[in-house]
């Protein structure tokens, strides 16, 4: 018997017998449209929390001093500050994968200026920075690289600052006071929110490193090297051509330890998406649970079809099917029926999924692979469920089945 | 032995094994029979004539000896190629009909030539049009059984058994479920079935059934105790003159 005509055997087998066809379908609805919403919800937590650490700069590598340890005790990361503004020209000089580089000198310091004061965070940065942070002013203009050689008394306001100091008036143009010495406000920067450790991003002034380091604060070393490659797929290799221009840099020896950490945000970005991740698994584990049931509802209700259809069976044996007709009859009937329901269930899916979004405010997101695996999964489900009862149906006996009342 | 024999048996023997006792339920049956001959199995229940029917029909193995059907030795055969030869050699009609439900007519006869792993026929729906032509119900192509009467739908059995151009039909008690002018009418579709040169062989208990027959073979305690050749009835001619005394019989209701 050719394929298609099986399947068409199957087909006809399911389309006269609807109502037995859609008790039979509607675990598996139910089962796969829980899996979607389940995994939408989760998958739109991840996305949220991926977006929010694009954020924090894209391709961006982090150039950090390492810890020292004094009699085999470490003193943290950032104990042995090693870092220099030579390490950073260097590192923008003979690199290949890095396209921008910039140095943070960072200092904390009380802020005067419009209708009060405030303690801010001072980052001394180059120019690059606010493209390897891929960061936007909201208003007014970015200092220039002959402000930085020139250690020109600018800065730019992050969102925080110029609210507490200058609420409601325009900060740029104004005048503060960073230890005594005036400033000029020359921007504004468009606010970024938190950090997924919740510390705020906004809550910052920039000025050129030069300025920093000159005439506020005097710091010779540097507590940052902020690094962009041009491509993504770059991180892996400007971190360890990083690491290997630092170690000379420094002058170490092959036997001693880094005195410094290269770290890229996709590490960081793991972290956070590997907890959605989990959540998004357990959600999905439980939904699959319901899909089971659909499954061995599939099987309950086939095992019960099999007994009823025991006597066309035994017709279709004598006519000349064979044990294998039977069985991949049944078995497509199984499937058939099993993919239709995770079709309808993806649909429901869908719906349930904007339905929870619309209620809750949670993002959701149907992946196209979430729905590709809800499809395949269902299939699987049919085989696994159906087979039982089509072998049942292959192995009877003609003569026992026609005489079957 | 004839060369042109469609069914050839020798020493068949079934024996059903019931816990400690065994039950012998054919003892050794040697049977030929002849392409294009009518043959009516006889014998009361128990006398092993539905197990024959079984081997026959390759719907059971014998326990011992050969069945050789159309040049094939099926009594060796594997469950799938018996399968084929059921699909092949054999059509079979059933004292209940045995129809699909909620399948119309036509789809109940093209299901065989669907199981047909020669796919000798090329367009089965136009095949099995052609046989519901041969059994008179041209005209009941779409219906469901549900919308046909006793008759038409061991009618449709019947297109179902030829539309595979079988080695010979097999009638299991064809007429147990039908009235007395039905069961003639239907005797007359098989009479002429077999004028046409298909071989028929009627499992019957019934002696009115079985005089339609050229052949009467009847079995009792596993055995043939009959085997003789006769002068057929004519079912067309029964038919009429039933059809022509209900008539007269009408009339006179009429007329007293």
């Amino acid at each position: 018997m050719r394929p298609f005509r099986l399947v068409k055997v199957a087909g006809k087998s399911i389309i006269k017998n609807k109502m037995r066809t859609l008790l039979t379908m509607l675990g598996i609805i139910i089962g796969v449209g829980a899996v979607l919403v389940m995994v939408a919800v989760g998958d739109g937590a991840k996305s949220q929390i991926e977006s929010q650490i694009r954020n924090l700069g894209s391709n961006m590598l982090v150039v950090t001093p390492g810890s020292s340890s004094a009699g085999g005790v470490s003193r943290g990361s950032g104990s042995f500050n090693r870092l220099s503004l030579e390490d950073a020209e260097k590192i923008k000089n003979e690199s290949v994968f890095v396209s921008m580089v910039s140095p943070v000198v960072t200092t904390f310091s009380q802020i005067i200026g419009g209708s009060g004061n405030w303690r801010a965070r001072l980052n001394g940065v180059d120019v690059d920075y606010l493209l390897i942070r891929d960061w936007n002013l909201a208003s007014g203009s970015w200092f220039t690289a002959q402000d930085v050689r020139s250690g020109k008394k600018v800065a730019v306001l992050g969102k925080t600052v110029a609210d507490q100091l200058f609420a409601g008036q325009d900060a740029v143009g104004q005048t503060i006071q960073i230890r005594n010495v005036p400033v000029q406000v020359i921007g504004v920067l468009e606010p970024k929110g938190q950090t997924p450790e919740g510390s705020d991003q906004d809550d910052v002034v920039l000025s050129p490193y030069t300025t920093v380091q000159q005439r506020l604060s005097r710091f010779r070393f540097i507590s940052q090297i902020l690094v962009s490659t041009s491509n993504q797929n770059d991180i892996p290799a400007a971190q360890d051509e990083i690491g290997a221009i630092l170690r000379e840099s420094h002058g170490l020896a092959q036997f001693e330890e880094n005195d410094f950490e290269v770290k890229n945000q996709t590490q960081l970005a793991d972290a956070a998406s590997g907890t959605t991740e989990v959540m998004t698994l357990l959600l999905a584990a439980i939904a699959s649970i319901s899909l089971l049931v659909g499954g061995i509802g599939i099987m309950n209700i086939m095992l019960v079809s099999v007994t009823e259809r025991t006597r066309e069976i035994g017709i279709r044996m004598a006519i000349g099917a064979r044990g294998s007709d039977v069985l991949v009859q049944f078995l497509i009937e199984a499937i058939v029926m099993s993919v239709l329901g995770g079709a309808i269930g993806v649909a429901i899916g869908f719906g349930g999924a904007a339905l929870v979004a619309n209620v809750t405010g949670w993002s959701t997101v149907v992946e196209p692979n979430t729905v590709i695996v809800a499809l395949v999964f269902s299939a699987a489900v049919g085989i696994f469920f159906g087979f039982y009862p089509a072998r049942k149906a292959a192995a009877m006996n003609p003569i026992d089945a026609l005489r079957f009342e | 032995m004839d060369a042109s024999a469609v069914i050839r048996t020798h020493g068949i023997t079934k024996v059903y094994t019931m816990g400690a006792t065994q039950v012998h339920a054919l003892r050794g049956i040697d049977v030929d029979i002849q392409k294009g001959e009518m043959v009516a199995i006889m014998g009361a229940s128990g006398s092993g004539k539905s197990t024959f029917m079984n081997i026959l029909g390759g719907l059971d193995y014998p326990t011992a000896g050969t069945y050789e059907l159309d040049g094939i030795q099926v009594s060796a055969l594997s469950k799938n190629k018996l399968a084929d030869v059921r699909n092949q050699k054999i059509g079979f009609v059933f004292q209940g009909f045995n129809l699909l439900a909620r399948t119309t007519a036509v789809e109940n006869v093209e299901l065989p030539l669907l199981y047909d792993r020669l796919g000798r026929v090329k367009n089965p729906r136009q095949a099995a049009v052609r046989a519901l032509e041969r059994v008179g119900l041209g005209d009941r192509v779409d219906h469901l059984p549900n919308e046909l009467s006793g008759g038409q739908q061991q009618r449709v059995a019947i297109a179902r058994a030829l539309v595979t151009e079988p080695a010979m039909l097999l009638a299991d008690e064809p007429t147990g479920n039908l009235d007395s002018v039905t069961t003639v009418e239907v005797m007359t579709l098989f009479q002429e079935l077999n004028d046409s040169g298909i071989t028929i062989l009627l499992v019957t208990h019934e002696h009115d059934v079985a005089s339609y027959a050229s052949r009467v073979i009847e079995l009792r305690d596993g055995r043939v105790i009959r085997d003789e050749y006769q002068q057929r009835a004519s079912a067309r001619e029964d038919l009429e003159r039933i059809l022509a005394e209900r008539e007269r019989e009408e009339l006179e209701e009429v007329n007293t």
